[in-house]
């Protein structure tokens, strides 16, 4: 706990800790000190001179070390001539702090001026009009006319693309270095700077592809003026027309705090439709920031290829209808099954797991990634939060790109790395997380589960898990399938318990799973399938819920097909083979929960209306269960939660008022904040409440076991090692509808080794196991040779490492 | 041929000056290194440079834009720099550009039709007691002119290869 | 004729060989100091001689050296060799005339502050000057004066010249500092000063060539001797660089407290065709403008004794201007090159002296309204006492003076 010192700001008495900047101090005490450069989570530049104030200082007697006192036994302060950055400044004890004093005033005033001397004033044609720091400060502060002539105003391109998804309007720009601060000391992606100097000083980037980054999009958001607007929004909508929905981003298992902003349109026949995704703050969770994947693949809810309706293989139907022919089938036939995935809400789950066990049948978790119950039991606990690790703490990421499968936790652990914590990165290439490691430990795809032993083997790193404050570790499914994944995770739990950090807040094991709510059905106790095909070849009725193993190319039908009941948002191909077809709403139009990979349950709200006579994916389940005289809840998600949360082990004592509930927050956002925090919205609808830790007694659990030897693939003479590995932007049915997204998503590609002799761009044929796709080669010196990288959800099914062929087309004739 | 393989020694050199943490301090060497190829700084040679010191090709692009003497464009092979600064123009440099100019038949700003000249007003270089100066810069470097009369001037332009 | 103290190779014309340098004393006071004095030792002589910096702030040497955190290593050492200030061309004569000099001073600035690396910054267009200083550091390592174990003592320097490219903020302490990491060259924001997190975020001192090449005389002739120089305000030498219109414009090294008229009449041989001088700029396109009345002509120069004329002396780069020529063409010089140089960090420089040179273009050329007249000095005057650092407000002085003190030229 440090020194708290004591100042005067405008007369205010305020206690801060020793080494507060007076421009948060004063924030905390309510009064507004105007910025523009400044930004709470960066470091301070005292660049834009907005933040000027007067400051007074306590002379001290250089010999007695006291304060010198005035007639009246007040201690003498010492005003320097000129006025000071609060953002740059830190407090000190009996300072004197004059925000509105008329010198501070005349000193805020002409920054204003001057800014305003290149400023083009087109507010009202401007996206950030009505948000923005600049217009707000200006009638705050400014002058009430410029006496700038304004034939001389400098004149500069208004629409520079910085790469696809950002503009920049060069006029509108202050060269606060907002931006391009943000890009190198967050999220470590240094692709922004000035070019030139003085007044010709412009924002540029040069990497390649342009604006390199997934977190691109924040920069809109820390902009203080309406330079920098994403290709998705910009001339959109003016921010107050827009309604606000307090959501969770359904895109990865971070499970980024977000709000959707919505307006009825004319555009798209009147219906209320989403405008733009902005973060929600959660300072346990994203702060103030989210990915460009979850900002702008959203497109999918309204994508053409929505169901609209059910429907049976002959034609369309009613709900009773669709419904009644799915029960009767679930009547009729022997050997059934539900499969559903992660993409689902904790009560959708939940209804499909209670009405599997009252079919007595199985309930299968549609995954190729394991170890949902070792991270039930290891996983983080109620209290635990990223946020806290530093300094005598340890990280362990293995087998997981966390730059391009959980952007957002790439930066909490980056950040804690840079807080002190020692990183460890075990993966067979580099990934960028890799830069801000202390170790890096390579291992060749195949060998995953010897990787623990190996790191156990490094005396340096085996010290460092061991002697660990807390460790966290984060395993993912680089080039594994779901075998090497569950023994991964088994051998990632043997080693929290063997170091003496299992049970522990703050501790424990982080999958980074595939979809939003994975870790909600390994909580319900869904069950993985190692051979679907097989499955699908013995079953008479499979009741699929939000999964597509056609689409994806998991299961091929040859001849003999169950019975498909089949409920999903989109037209896929699994729908397309349906005998019966359930239209489910989108999260966007519901409420529910979901369960992050770090075991946190948050709410997400309805921001759209129902998409034509779609239902939420727990009602259709409801509606289907009461033909076998099962009660569920069908149409309070509240309610749905509550059951789930008084029957389900490790929601018990959750409450569904309460994961609304919310903790005071710093940085402060919100409308009057936009200058200071940007535009990430405040959170007033939840920050969601961590899952409690596995009940029963340590000794009566059964302890992680050795893991059981996974199969191991190693490259083989005149053959190529295929290796599934997840890429942020996919071609997959969540983000392929947005169009913005298609240059990042890019072409259907192995990614090789140079040595492998291939042009980058070569067209080839990929073969394995009976399967030939024509793929597009990328090459990248990280990876091994003999290996081929494949992305998943690009069109090319593969769901575990396997040996395999290419065939240029010259060696084809 | 990357700079790499061709100044291999001079690189290292250029290295051992700084410590080996803060490598990012041999940008500014290694920009001029990169400018002796071909009078400018290409995109592949900020490539390369980013590389070496483990910076991105934008941070380079930066530092590249910031300075005057370097440049990210071709222009004449020589770059006539005069200086017409407040000293100097107190020792008659604004005529002497103006008699330069017309002479070289170029605007400041401009480069003639062979490419072989390109005529620039600069600030002060520290000269102002041999009014009137210019500094040429080309691949090699920057060669001072001082106590020039247009004459002197076209003669020694003449010398230059 | 004086004996020279820092210009000696106008003497000495081989004194840039290092062997005539070493029969001439050279390197006896760094030699002195290693082995005969603490490094403290050696920075109170520096502060007892009451030498000041010569790049223009005039801060007291010796205390700055005093300032270097002891909690916080390695210590480096950084000569300023930027010397971009429009009229400023000694620090260029020393290096080429006298090198060894300057470089022994480096040496004993960087024993007295603990420093085992020292830097020689020099603008870019100074090419010349690096290779030539390059040439003499490796002359001085196969002389055992750089290198491990100096002397036989445990102290070890090296030494290297770093080239800018082409910027004037770069002279600027914190924005050389920040081009010598490989950065953009612009200022942070001072406190905290070098001394206490300078180049690669640990203790430096910054000190301009002028004042290094004064230390090795300091070293070995004592405080004593140097205060015998000059005034109280300013002990010691300086070297004026004198430019604009005067017939024998460049470098004059003279004791402080001799006059302008001194300094223009009898060394620079008087005004171009004998006419009135009108004004003077005493610190380069950085100063503010002076009327050279007879007062103004008769002060003896130091730091101090310019302040009741509003102005400074700062590095003596002493611009001459006669009656033949107009403040308004003056200040609009002055205001191109501020506008040219500002890094546009911080908005009032940035901004304002786009912003000023707009007016001064279109005073100069639409002719002299009062209104834009006016509005142009409350432009220089809002932009001061905001700047991040002084070359805001550097842009500010002459526009200032200039219109206040030359009205007439304003009408
Ligand atoms: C805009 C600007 C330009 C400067 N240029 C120079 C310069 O060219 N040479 C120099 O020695 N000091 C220059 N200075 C002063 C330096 O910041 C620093 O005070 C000085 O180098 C300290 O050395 P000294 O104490 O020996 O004078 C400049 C300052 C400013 C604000
Ligand atoms: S707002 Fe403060 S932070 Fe920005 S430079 Fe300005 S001075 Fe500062
Ligand atoms: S003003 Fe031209 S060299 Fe100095």
């Amino acid at each position: 706990m440090s020194k708290m010192v004591t100042l005067s700001i405008d007369g205010i008495q305020v206690t801060v800790p020793e080494g507060t900047l007076i421009v948060d101090a004063a924030r905390q005490a309510g009064i507004d000190i105007p910025v523009f450069c400044y930004h709470p989570k960066m470091e301070p530049v005292g660049m834009c001179r907005m933040c000027l104030v007067e400051i007074g200082r306590p002379m001290i007697d250089r010999n007695t070390g006291q304060p010198i006192l005035d007639e009246n036994g007040q201690p003498k302060l010492q005003f320097l001539g000129k006025l000071e950055t609060a953002c740059t400044n830190t407090v000190s004890d009996g300072m004197v702090v004059l925000t509105q004093s008329e010198k501070a005033r005349a000193g805020q005033k002409a920054t204003v001026e001057f800014l305003l001397t290149s400023h083009p004033l087109d507010c009202p044609i401007c996206d950030k009009g009505g948000e923005c720091p600049l217009q707000d400060l200006t009638m705050a502060y400014g002058p009430t006319q410029s006496r700038f002539l304004y034939e001389d105003k400098i004149h500069l391109a208004k629409h520079v693309p910085l790469g696809e998804l950002i503009y920049l309007d060069r006029e509108r720009c202050i060269l606060c270095a907002r931006c391009i601060r943000f890009q190198s000391e967050i999220a470590g992606d240094a692709v922004l700077t000035f070019d030139e100097r003085g007044r010709s000083s412009q924002i540029i980037t040069s990497s390649e592809p342009p604006f390199d980054s997934v977190f691109s999009g924040n920069t809109t958001d820390i902009c203080p003026v309406g330079a920098l607007t994403t290709a998705d929004f910009r001339f959109g909508a003016r921010p107050w027309e827009l309604k606000a929905a307090a959501s969770i981003c359904s895109q990865c298992p971070v499970g980024c705090n977000i709000v959707y902003n919505t307006r009825r349109e004319a555009r798209s026949d009147g219906r209320i439709v989403i405008k733009r995704v902005l973060p929600r703050q959660n300072e346990e969770v994203n702060e103030l920031w989210i990915c460009d994947k979850g900002r702008f693949a959203y497109h999918y809810t309204e994508s053409p290829s929505r169901l609209a309706a059910p429907r049976l293989a002959g034609g369309p139907a009613s709900w009773d209808q669709a419904l009644e022919k799915a029960a009767q089938a679930l009547r009729t036939w022997q050997k059934k099954a539900i499969l559903a995935s992660g993409r689902l809400s904790n009560e959708d789950l939940y209804a499909l797991k209670r009405f599997a066990e009252a079919l007595n049948v199985p309930a299968y978790l549609y995954t190729s990634m394991g170890g949902g119950e070792w991270v039930r039991r290891y996983g983080l606990r109620a209290g635990s939060d990223l946020g806290h690790l530093g300094a005598g703490d340890t990280i362990l990421v293995i087998g997981s790109d966390l730059y391009e499968e959980a952007p957002i936790w790439y930066l909490r652990v980056k950040q804690a790395a840079e807080r002190g914590a020692t990183l460890i990165l075990s993966n067979p290439r580099f990934t960028r997380l890799e830069r801000f490691a202390h170790y890096a430990v390579r291992y060749a795809y195949g060998d995953e589960s010897e990787v623990i032993g190996r790191l156990n083997a490094d005396a340096k790193i085996a010290q460092a898990l061991r002697e660990a404050r807390n460790l966290v570790i984060f395993f993912g499914s680089e080039g594994m399938g779901l075998e090497q994944t569950e023994a991964l995770a088994a051998a990632c739990a043997q080693l929290l318990t063997e170091t003496g950090h299992a049970e522990r807040v703050d501790n424990g094991l982080v999958g980074v799973w595939p979809r939003a709510n994975d870790q909600g059905a390994w909580e319900m106790g869904f069950e993985p399938v190692s051979d679907l095909q097989a499955l699908f070849e013995e079953l008479d009725v499979l009741y699929l819920v939000a999964a597509d193993p056609l689409g994806d190319g998991v299961v091929r039908l040859n001849g003999r097909k169950p019975f498909l009941i089949v409920q999903d948002i989109l037209e896929t191909e699994t729908v397309r083979q349906a005998d019966v077809v359930l239209a489910a709403c989108a999260y966007t139009e519901r409420e529910g929960t979901f369960t992050s990979g770090e075991r946190r349950v948050q709410r997400y709200f309805p921001a759209v209306p129902h998409w034509g006579e779609c239902k939420p994916d727990f009602a259709i389940t409801a509606m289907l269960a009461e033909a076998f005289g099962l009660r569920l809840e069908a149409h309070s998600a509240a309610r749905a939660f509550q059951e789930l949360a008084a029957s389900v082990e490790t929601f018990k004592g959750l409450d569904y008022a309460a994961l609304s509930e919310v903790r005071a927050q710093w940085p402060p956002t919100g409308r009057e904040d936009y200058p200071f925090s940007g535009t990430a919205q405040p959170n007033t609808q939840g920050m969601g409440k961590t899952l409690a830790a596995v009940t029963e007694a340590p000794s009566a659990r059964p302890q992680p076991k050795v893991p059981r030897e996974a199969e191991r693939l190693r490259p083989e003479e005149g053959t190529l090692l295929l290796v599934p590995i997840t890429r942020l932007f996919d071609a997959g049915s969540l983000v392929s509808p947005s169009a913005l997204l298609h240059k990042r998503i890019g072409a259907r590609r192995v990614i090789l080794n140079p040595a492998s002799g291939l042009e980058q761009g070569a067209q080839v044929l990929l073969e394995w196991e009976g399967h030939q796709v024509e793929v597009t080669v990328e090459l990248d010196e990280n990876v091994p040779a003999g290996v081929g990288l494949v992305p998943r959800s690009m069109g090319i099914p593969l769901q575990q490492p396997a040996r395999g062929h290419l065939h240029t087309p010259e060696r084809v004739r | 041929m990357t700079l790499a393989e061709k100044y291999s020694q001079e690189i290292q050199a250029i290295f051992a000056k700084y410590p080996p943490e803060h490598k990012r301090s041999a940008i500014m060497p290694l920009l001029y290194l990169a400018q002796r190829e071909e009078g400018y700084i290409s995109r592949q040679a900020m490539e390369e440079i980013a590389e070496l010191l483990e910076i991105s090709v934008t941070e380079v692009a930066g530092v590249v834009g910031f300075y005057t003497l370097y440049h990210d464009r071709k222009e004449g092979k020589y770059r006539v720099q005069v200086c017409t600064d407040l000293p100097c123009a107190l020792r008659g440099a604004d005529e002497f550009l103006k008699e330069l100019s017309q002479a070289l038949g170029i605007q400041p700003g401009e480069t003639d039709a062979e490419g072989r000249f390109t005529l620039e007003e600069v600030m002060c270089i520290g000269a102002c007691h041999r009014a009137p100066v210019f500094q040429v810069q080309s691949a090699e470097g920057v060669t001072y002119y001082e106590n020039m009369t247009v004459e002197g001037a076209l003669e020694a332009l003449k010398k230059l290869e | 004729m004086t004996q020279y103290l820092l210009l000696r190779h106008r003497e000495i014309p081989e004194i840039s060989r290092l062997e005539v340098y070493r029969q001439h004393g050279g390197f006896e006071a760094f030699r002195k100091a290693v082995t005969g004095m603490t490094p403290d030792q050696v920075t109170e002589v520096v502060k007892a001689s009451g030498l000041r910096g010569r790049g223009g702030a005039g801060f007291p040497t010796g205390l700055k050296w005093s300032f270097m955190d002891r909690k916080n290593w390695p210590h480096y050492v950084v000569a300023n060799a930027d010397e971009s200030e429009p009229g400023t061309f000694k620090d260029r004569e020393i290096m080429e005339g006298n090198p060894f000099q300057f470089l022994e001073g480096v040496a004993i600035a960087s024993y007295a502050v603990g420093a085992n690396r020292a830097y020689i910054y020099l603008r870019g267009e100074y090419q010349h000057i690096a290779r030539w200083l390059d040439e003499k550091i490796a002359e001085m390592e196969a002389a055992g004066l750089l290198g491990e174990r100096l002397f036989g003592t445990d102290y070890s320097l090296r030494m290297y010249t770093h080239l800018g490219a082409g910027a004037y903020i770069c002279g600027e302490e914190t924005a050389l500092l920040e081009s010598l990491e490989g950065k953009r060259g612009q200022p942070r924001v001072r406190p905290p000063f070098p001394p206490s997190f300078g180049l690669y975020g640990k203790p430096t001192v910054v000190n301009n060539v002028e004042t290094l090449a004064n230390v090795p005389l300091i070293v070995q002739n004592g405080a004593e001797w140097y205060r015998s120089m000059g005034t109280a305000d300013a002990p010691g030498v300086k070297i004026f660089s004198l430019s604009g219109r005067v017939k024998r414009p460049g470098n004059y090294e003279l004791p402080f407290g001799v006059t302008f008229r001194q300094l223009i009449y009898e060394y620079g041989g008087g005004i171009l065709d004998d006419r009135p001088i009108k004004a003077i700029m005493p610190a380069g396109a950085s100063s503010s403008l002076l009327r050279a009345d007879d007062r103004l002509l008769d002060t003896p120069l130091d730091y101090a004794s310019l302040r009741p004329f509003g102005g400074d002396l700062g590095s003596a780069s002493v611009i001459v201007i006669d009656d033949t020529v107009s403040i308004d063409w003056v200040i609009q010089k002055t205001i191109r090159f501020f506008k040219h140089e500002s890094c546009g960090k911080c908005t009032p420089c940035r901004e304002g002296t786009y912003w000023m040179k707009h007016l001064i273009d279109r005073i100069r050329t639409n002719g002299k309204e009062e209104k834009q007249v006016q509005l142009l000095l409350d432009v220089a005057r809002q932009m001061q006492g905001k700047c991040l650092c002084a070359l805001g407000e550097f842009s500010t002085m002459a526009v200032v003076s200039g219109i206040e003190r030359f009205g007439e030229d304003f009408r």
